[in-house]
């Protein structure tokens, strides 16, 4: 109609949080991409510095780091534990939630806190839970592992992934339950007339329904994992024992911060991406398949 | 079948809760007693720890930065969020369908990739470090909840705004005495869950605070963990006691508003 649209006061509306997208995400981007083909360096305040055009070199000295490649290695870890876990309680609870008749608000209440608390203030009770001599291990007795769950290599991102599930279930379980009410019922009466068990119900009619939100939810999962910070920083003191369950972003940090290599970084930053979007897009062809 | 429902919730619900209780009662003993039979102490219960992390920690301080942390994040959600939201839905301007996809976009777009250059921009080129402005400005405009704010104007009726444009108001005037008002409900639980991101962030405010007096408490928590947790023999108390204060305003808020997290509202965010 009008080359600015019915409304253009829409465009005055909007505009604040199109100039937020801009500087904080678009501009950032392209940096953050500009950045990981250059040499960049952090000088001294305003002195002018050159940052020459490096091709890939940055992204050669990423794929030959081994630091990079434990820190995939233990995302790898964290993922083949947390995303069945996250999915499989998850749907469990949320279906058991939604038939609830009782105490549906101590439960929802339960099963969201963790979420809703900050990491910080959780991970301070789950070092004083697993330390060597914590609760747990004494609960455990002489099946304590020694050494103790956060400063044992091989035990340290199995804690951590288990951690994870624990703080973020209560998100999934929300979004189960709004994929939960979409189910038709109908579905449930004509599984229930050809006499289908509980246990045939669940999986041949709930699992398949909800599957459009499984595939969010193990996407979800999966970004999480991705930018996994605090924990391995706060829970095994900066991705312990000997970089066990250090992940990618602890060594972006550690990397680009604290040793002033972020072009280093910024590889890796765009690197970490890719590999999600390329899972992400094997998970959706998987789920999406039939 | 309705008996194993209900031993599985409740068996969740104790294991989910139990680290929560664990917290509380090891804020107030005086020595951390990891033993079974610790768990349910009968006496001995103390305030020390919360003395002894407010000498090491400023917690009133942390907390008003947390506070104004968080109200800079929750303002610029609440005002540009909604005449965003608003536009989106109900105008149709030149760009609209752009600023929709970017919106769907930037939900894609990892935060840790723009980690690096919002620090070095923030930080390095705008010298806001150990700022309020620096701490609040990734997360100034929550998007999600711009897209909860669409999804609930999208659903208000169309002849609303007919009668009231046909009444000669304009469109401030519609968005602010006839929409805002039916759509307070989202409203609120935007704002909840727009705090939990600021409230709870530890990654970026470490960042941008290295001066103590402008951390906010999940920062200063955190570095007293890292700090102390390999010197001092009993830290425990102090710790926790410091992650309930933390923790505290969240939960208290979550459980007074907690029937405003409710899937349907949520789910509309998700589902788009």
């Amino acid at each position: 109609m009008r080359f600015l649209g019915r409304h253009p006061v829409g465009m005055i509306l909007s505009a604040p949080y199109a100039v937020y997208l801009a500087v904080i995400f678009a501009y950032p981007l392209g940096f953050a991409v500009w950045m990981s083909f250059h040499d960049y360096f952090f000088a001294a305040p305003g002195a002018i510095v050159d940052h020459p055009f490096v091709g890939l070199d940055n992204y050669r000295a990423v794929l030959g780091d081994p630091g990079v490649h434990q820190a995939f290695r233990n995302i790898l870890i964290f993922l083949v534990i947390n995303v069945p876990l996250t999915t499989g309680l998850a749907l469990v609870l949320a279906v058991a939630l939604n038939r609830a008749v009782h105490a549906r608000a101590f439960l929802r209440v339960a099963f969201y806190v963790p979420y809703v608390t900050a990491s910080v203030a959780v991970v301070g009770v789950w070092l004083f839970l697993f330390n060597t001599n914590g609760l747990v291990n004494s609960a455990l007795g002489p099946l304590a592992p020694d050494p103790s769950w956060l400063i044992n290599e091989s035990l340290a991102m199995p804690t951590i992934a288990v951690f994870v599930t624990w703080k973020q279930l209560g998100f999934f379980i929300l979004l189960y339950l709004a994929a939960l009410q979409n189910v038709p019922k109908e579905l449930y009466e004509s599984a229930a007339v050809d006499g289908a068990s509980a246990w045939n119900r669940f999986w041949s009619v709930t699992v398949p329904a909800v599957r459009p939100a499984t595939a969010l939810v193990v996407i979800l999962a999966l970004i999480t994992g991705a930018n996994l910070f605090t924990e391995p920083y706060l829970l095994t003191g900066g991705g312990g024992p000997s970089g066990a369950s250090a992940s990618p972003v602890l060594v972006m940090y550690q990397r680009g911060l604290q040793q002033g290599e972020p072009d280093f970084a910024a590889a890796l930053g765009v690197l970490l991406v890719i590999g999600v979007l390329i899972v992400a897009y094997i998970n959706r062809r998987l789920i999406e398949r039939d | 079948m309705k008996a194993v429902r209900y031993v599985v919730l409740f068996l969740g619900a104790l294991i989910f809760l139990f680290p929560f209780y664990y917290m509380l009662i090891g804020s107030l003993q005086s020595a951390p007693d990891t033993s079974i039979a610790g768990a349910l102490p009968t006496n001995g219960l103390t305030l020390d720890n919360y003395a002894d992390i407010n000498s090491r920690v400023d917690l009133l301080g942390s907390l008003i930065n947390s506070g104004i942390f968080t109200g800079g994040v929750l303002l610029g959600t609440v005002v540009f969020g909604v005449l965003a939201g608003y536009a989106l839905a109900r105008l149709r301007f030149r760009g609209r369908g752009t600023l929709f996809v970017l919106v769907l976009l930037v939900q894609v777009i990892p935060f840790q990739l723009l980690l690096i250059p919002l620090y070095v921009l923030i930080v390095r080129g705008y010298g806001l470090a150990d700022s309020y402005l620096g701490m609040i400005l990734p997360f100034a405009i929550n998007t999600t909840a711009v897209f909860i704010f669409r999804q609930f104007f999208l659903q208000l009726p169309d002849d609303l705004f007919a009668a009231a444009r046909l009444d000669g108001a304009g469109e401030l005037r519609v968005l602010w005495s006839v929409a805002l008002p039916l759509v307070r409900p989202a409203l609120l639980t935007a704002v909840l869950l727009t705090f939990i991101g600021p409230w709870n962030e530890f990654l970026w405010p470490f960042l941008v605070t290295k001066q103590a007096d402008m951390q906010p408490l999940a920062v200063s928590l955190a570095n007293y963990i890292s700090n102390v947790s390999s010197r001092a023999a009993n830290p425990f108390g102090a710790i926790l006691a410091g992650a309930c204060v933390l923790a505290a305003p969240a939960v208290g808020l979550f459980i007074a508003f907690q029937r405003h997290f409710v899937s349907t509202d949520l789910g509309s965010g998700v589902k788009g």
